[in-house]
């Protein structure tokens, strides 16, 4: 598992601790997560709603789905395609137990009902897929998972009385509380980068926490683990749980965000995209998942105007996408943030070690 | 990985009979159960139907209908099947493109068809060229990450992606029909009894000729690839890689020959398989995608890299599509996966996948 193999390490670019107090280290040495962070909370004073909604939030939800992948591709050595069906079933959960526009399937329950057993069942799902694809190995995951993914894809579309097949679900309205409408772009923004921002942190932290580090012991040596008395099955399912929990919260600000939830939502296509999305963006560390969203939204967003610009068909999106991640693949196995990586250890430690 | 080289499941037909009479021994209750299923299904096919059994399984002619349809389907799904299992067993390459290739296949035959107006000449171009990408994408790709499976995966998927889009380019969204040749067009009656009308008269099963044509053609296929795999050096040198392409290396075989080989005939029966299911179904957009889904379940089912376990996962698995379509409407692709998720549950190598 090549691209499992980053090592964990400190963000790079910050080798020159200062000695001072211990404030003033942990500042200096999370300088660019700080320094992203504020900007993240200040970005809506500068950008308009189109920015704040099409790009921001879609780069944020889509990150926050393929940093659940990301936990399970880079820590635990699990390509799991089922994080998309994960989020898609949390979205239609809300759907069916909250409002939409279809009376006969919602229940029309309250947010503080819906969103807890919309959680459940997606955690419950994605720990299920979990423990039918964990049972074998390494590269049979990525197999199982694509199945389990694309059946669930179908199901939506023949299934009418929970569903709703082929059209999906509208108007799936984002709660009100708080005296806020959390549905006005710029409360809806700092909703998803609430969630994001907790998922971010959260992923970092299991990553350093026992089990963490026990998962990253699996993924590197199963066979060891067992000897030394670990239930590697157990680490595995754990993991798939704790990334649902991710997908889950993901996908229900997918579906607040978008308004509407349909098959096409989950399709093969869509979850073929989180896995480039983490893959593109480095499965070596938490933020490569962000960094892959917003490449790609900031090309779905505008490839289509800047293909036509340079006179080719606007159509071709698709094969760019495709392009640019098999040269990812080839060129670069740790995506985006390992050629940052090497870029920065070479223009950092002028001594003439490679970074890679 | 153990080296289980010319165990029961490789042996030759002698030795085979014994492990089949072993496995009754060791499993007299599934055994049983297997053989009373076969044998209902036996008499379900022959034997009128009982006055009260069209209440619960409908008319027979439909009953019998999605049987058949199932089994030449399942002979479809053979056809693309093997060859992502043949490939995966050999070089730990989980093809996502092979849907892709099944569809550049039928596209490629209904060109050569039009072109030329043979529909047996169509199959060779659709191996030929199928093959021709197989081969270059193992060597000038594939070659060179050798070992590093879910790089390789991940490399095919990206190739799937392009590769479908530029299909779309080419073709278009709309879907192709490619038809059926006139020799093997209209039904043929089959010696099998469906109903008996008021009169006295009985009502035989008209079946489509091309679909028994192309299951024929596919069981013909599927045995010569075992008597190729169980008989012949080559196949000696592919099982043998199968089991440990390091030690096949190191005792002086061209592996990288064999790969090509391998790949370019797993491509190139993708590619025929595209002609059939553009002549069963049509050819569209999205139809790569559910061919890989098919394959990917029917290898899970059956065993990877197991040819024998393609063959009886392609089986259950068009059984279960046609017969949910019939019997479960809404369902019938939830009824695979259902089939796929109990074998993972039960025996996660598949039915007949080894460890």
């Amino acid at each position: 598992m090549a691209l499992a193999e980053t090592s964990q390490q400190a963000p790079v670019g910050v080798a020159t601790a200062e000695r001072g107090g211990a404030l003033a280290q942990w500042i200096s040495r999370h300088a660019p997560i700080l320094l992203l962070g504020l900007f993240m909370i200040l970005f809506p004073s500068i950008a308009n709603d189109f920015f704040l909604r099409q790009i921001a939030g879609w780069t944020m939800i889509l990150g926050m789905i393929a940093l659940s992948l990301m936990f399970l591709a880079g820590y635990g050595g699990m390509v799991s395609l089922v994080q998309m069906t994960v989020a898609g079933l949390a979205g239609y959960m809300i759907a069916v137990f909250g409002e939409s526009s279809l009376p006969k399937v919602s229940l029309f329950w309250p947010w503080w009902a819906a969103v807890p057993i919309s959680i459940v069942i997606a955690v419950a799902f994605g720990t299920l897929a979990g423990a039918l694809s964990a049972r074998t190995e390494g590269i049979y995951t990525i197999m199982i998972t694509l199945a389990l993914a694309t059946s669930f894809f179908y199901l939506t579309l023949q299934n009418w009385p929970i569903f709703n097949g082929f059209s999906g679900f509208t108007t799936i309205p984002a709660p009100h509380f708080l005296g806020v409408h959390w549905g006005e772009p710029v409360p809806l923004y700092y909703m998803i980068l609430f969630f994001a921002a907790l998922s971010y942190a959260a992923v970092l932290y299991v990553s350093r926490a026992p089990f963490g580090l026990t998962l990253q012991g699996v993924r590197d040596n199963p066979r060891r683990m067992e000897a030394i008395g670990y239930n590697v099955t157990a680490h595995r399912i754990a993991a798939y749980a704790f990334a649902a929990v991710i997908a889950a919260i993901g996908g229900i600000l997918l579906v607040w965000q978008n308004n509407q939830i349909s098959p096409f939502s989950v399709g093969v296509d869509v979850v073929i995209n989180i896995l480039i999305i983490a893959v593109v963006g480095g499965i070596g560390h938490p933020i490569g998942p962000f960094i892959g969203a917003l490449i790609y939204v900031i090309l779905r967003t505008f490839a289509l105007d800047a293909l036509v610009a340079v006179g080719l068909d606007g159509r071709r999106f698709q094969m760019l996408i495709g392009l640019g991640f098999l040269v990812i693949v080839l060129f670069s196995p740790d995506g985006v943030v390992g050629l940052w990586r090497r870029w920065a250890s070479r223009a950092f430690a002028p001594n003439g070690r490679s970074g890679s | 990985m153990a080296v289980t080289f010319g165990n029961e499941e490789t042996g030759y037909g002698a030795r085979r009979n014994d492990a089949l009479g072993r496995w009754i021994g060791r499993h007299p209750i599934a055994a049983l159960v297997i053989a009373i299923a076969v044998i209902f299904v036996l008499w379900l096919v022959f034997a009128p139907w009982p006055a009260g059994f069209e209440d619960v399984f409908g008319k027979k002619g439909i009953f019998i209908n999605a049987l058949f349809n199932g089994i030449t389907l399942g002979g479809l799904y053979f056809l693309v099947a093997t060859g992502f299992t043949l490939i995966f067993g050999l070089m730990r390459n989980v093809n996502l493109a092979h849907g892709s290739l099944y569809l550049f296949g039928g596209y490629m035959g209904y060109e050569a068809g039009e072109w030329t107006g043979s529909w047996l000449f169509s199959y060779v171009v659709a191996f030929i060229c199928c093959a021709i990408v197989g081969m270059a994408m193992q060597f000038l790709i594939f070659r060179r990450m050798e070992g590093q499976d879910l790089r390789q995966t991940l490399v095919t998927l990206g190739l799937s992606i392009v590769f479908s889009d530029l299909m779309v380019w080419i073709w278009g969204g709309n879907a192709i029909q490619i038809d059926t040749p006139d020799y093997l067009e209209g039904p043929v009656p089959m010696p099998i009894v469906i109903a008996v009308k008021s009169n006295g008269e009985t009502v035989f099963l008209q079946y489509p000729l091309v679909r028994l044509v192309i299951f024929a053609a596919a069981v013909v296929i599927g045995v010569a690839m075992w008597l190729a795999l169980n008989r012949t050096r080559v196949g000696v040198m592919i099982r043998a890689g199968v089991d440990d392409r390091d030690m096949l290396s190191v005792l002086g075989y061209r592996v990288q020959l064999l790969f090509i080989a391998v790949f370019a005939f797993g491509a190139g029966l993708a590619g025929m398989a595209g002609i059939v299911g553009g002549t069963f179904q049509s050819l569209s957009l999205g139809e790569d995608s559910h061919f890989l889904l098919a394959s990917l379940v029917v290898v899970i089912v059956g065993g990877m890299g197991s040819i024998t376990g393609a063959a009886l996962g392609a089986l259950i698995i068009g059984l279960s599509e046609q017969i949910g379509t019939v019997y479960f409407q809404n369902y019938s692709t939830v009824l695979s996966f259902l089939i796929m998720v109990v074998v993972l549950a039960l025996r996660p190598q598949g039915l007949l996948g080894r460890r």
